[in-house]
């Protein structure tokens, strides 16, 4: 099995700045299959230094895998997947369980693949809000204290891409808020790119430089203003909640039937 | 080596060394819920029996092999998503078994006692099996040190250790190998159908007293001790079998950590 990740050269014609388009993390043309199902079919897509990009669609859509596929994971069927080379990523997996048989402290969940010293370890937490847990069991934790922990995990790595998804996942609807806000901070201060899936739409539009909406396929990409009246999007999520996310709205003159063929024209 | 020359004696530093070592190894055997894949994987320790007795090598050495291919067997089939891990481990346990009892009783010129392979043979531990004991106990204590932090990593949340770049399948493959050869070791001391309780049994009576995985490993490997002595001088006063007296030591211990107050400090949810 030959694996498709590769990493761009270091070229001589690569000293130029770290400019804000630099690209961390490009997909081209990526496709995949498990047991015969396509799901994910040719997806393009780029991640550049300190951008923020949300992924967003229905379930089923391929998401997941989409990170998974550009974390490395799992190898695409066809395409490639680059990155420049020793990218710093820190990950949030969708849903983490940790069997409560294994007995671990929330200190401890910090050093599981590194070596950090203490005052590493209460530095990124004090980041995450979430010091006061440092010496607790993490089956204790609820469900926005596990998520902060996790981040303050990721900080310790140093990230210039975070990569989360659906980060917000059993969080309660105020912690959820403020978390996106601590998202956000993180970006700014570490200055470096978020990647993520989120379901969130209303958070997702006014937060995000570009939002990717997919569905197996790119239905569409660009400024969350530009995707929210795109024919694709409101198909995906419904006209009038897409609409009512935008700033600008503007109306079509026509509707699009299941398989996107135009249905009706509008009175 | 006077001592040596006591069946007890070899009993109980057979004992001993079983119990050192499947302390740590159990507790990962627990923690990567793996419980059913030692069963498996002992069952067929019979039909490495059978190759042992055929191909006449040393029977530990056998029941590694066997052990061991059983092991990359399942891990070969478990990475298709199309059946159920119990259910292939379910089929090669019986398949295996099967395998081995009729084996052995295709070989009519050789009597094999059955009943102390199933349970375990105190008499039958010779000074050369002490040798093997120790000699590959530390080998795996020594590779189980050097795993520890990755393994442990891959075990937590296999996915982000991937991420953060543990390779998982050689672990994986390395952490099976010890089980086969752990497997082999206890063998004679717990007989083939009793050695996962060996493993499984200690790490999970230690779970409640544990905040850490390496106390876990440490109190595993006490109350496995602890078992192998009640077990055997049991075993001797009363002239039961020895791999089940062990076992029931290390059950009473179990019973007992839930009637015992755990550390206020730490709630399970």
């Amino acid at each position: 099995m030959t694996t498709m990740r590769t990493e761009t050269s270091t070229g001589a014609e690569e000293v130029r700045p770290k400019s804000a388009l630099e690209p961390l993390i490009s997909a081209e043309n990526v496709s995949y299959h498990a047991s015969g199902r396509q799901i994910l079919q040719d997806i393009s897509l780029t991640v550049a230094r300190g951008e923020t990009v949300t992924v967003v669609g229905p379930n089923g859509a391929g998401k997941t895998t989409l990170l998974r596929v550009l974390l490395g994971l799992i190898s695409p069927t066809s395409g490639r997947v680059t990155s420049k080379p020793h990218l710093r990523i820190g990950y949030l997996p969708q849903k983490i369980h940790i069997d409560p048989v294994l007995p671990l402290s929330v200190n401890r969940i910090m050093t599981l693949t590194g070596s950090f010293t203490q005052e590493q370890i209460q530095a990124a937490l004090e980041e995450t809000g979430v010091s006061h847990l440092n010496g607790q069991s993490v089956f204790n934790l609820s469900g926005g204290e596990f998520q902060r922990m996790m981040l303050a995990r990721a900080l310790l790595r140093n990230p210039e891409l975070l990569v989360l998804d659906e980060p917000v996942q059993g969080v309660d609807y105020l912690g959820e808020a403020e978390l996106y806000e601590l998202i956000a901070n993180i970006r700014k201060k570490y200055s470096c790119s978020v990647l993520m899936i989120s379901h969130d739409l209303h958070v997702v539009m006014s937060s995000t430089d570009r939002v990717i909406c997919i569905d197996q396929h790119v239905c569409c990409q660009g400024k969350p203003q530009y995707v929210c009246n795109h024919t694709e999007f409101q198909r995906l999520f419904g006209r009038q909640f897409s609409e009512s996310l935008s700033v600008y709205s503007h109306d079509h003159d026509h509707r699009h039937d299941i398989s996107g063929n135009i249905q009706e024209k509008n009175q | 080596m006077t001592l040596l020359d006591d069946f007890l004696w070899r009993a109980i530093f057979a004992g001993l060394g079983i119990a050192i070592v499947a302390g740590p190894l159990g507790c990962f055997v627990v923690w990567r819920r793996m419980a059913y894949l030692g069963d498996t994987m002992s069952h067929s320790s019979l039909l490495g029996i059978a190759m042992g007795f055929l191909l006449q090598i040393n029977l530990i050495l056998a029941v590694f092999v066997v052990a061991a291919l059983v092991a990359i067997l399942l891990f070969l089939l478990q990475r298709q998503k199309q059946l159920a891990a119990d259910a292939i481990l379910g089929t090669l346990a019986h398949a295996s078994l099967a395998l081995g009892v009729l084996a052995i009783s295709l070989m009519t010129w050789i009597r094999v006692d059955l009943m102390s392979f199933l349970f375990g043979d105190i008499l039958s531990v010779e000074i050369s099996d002490l040798y093997l004991i120790y000699g590959s106990g530390l080998i795996v204590l020594l590779v189980m040190l050097k795993i520890w932090k990755p393994l442990l990593a891959i075990t937590a949340n296999e996915e982000l250790a991937r991420a953060e770049g543990i390779p998982s399948v050689p672990l994986q493959l390395i952490f099976m190998l010890l089980i086969a050869l752990i497997i082999a070791l206890a063998m004679k001391i717990v007989g083939v159908l009793l050695v996962t309780a060996l493993l499984i049994i200690p790490a999970t009576a230690a779970r409640r007293f544990s905040k850490t995985p390496e106390q876990m490993a440490v109190i595993a490997v006490l109350i496995g001790v602890a078992s192998v002595f009640i077990g055997l001088f049991t075993s001797l006063e009363f002239d039961t079998p020895s791999g089940p007296s062990i076992v029931i030591s290390i059950v009473l211990f179990f019973f007992l950590s839930f009637i015992l107050p755990a550390p206020k400090t730490y709630v399970l949810r």
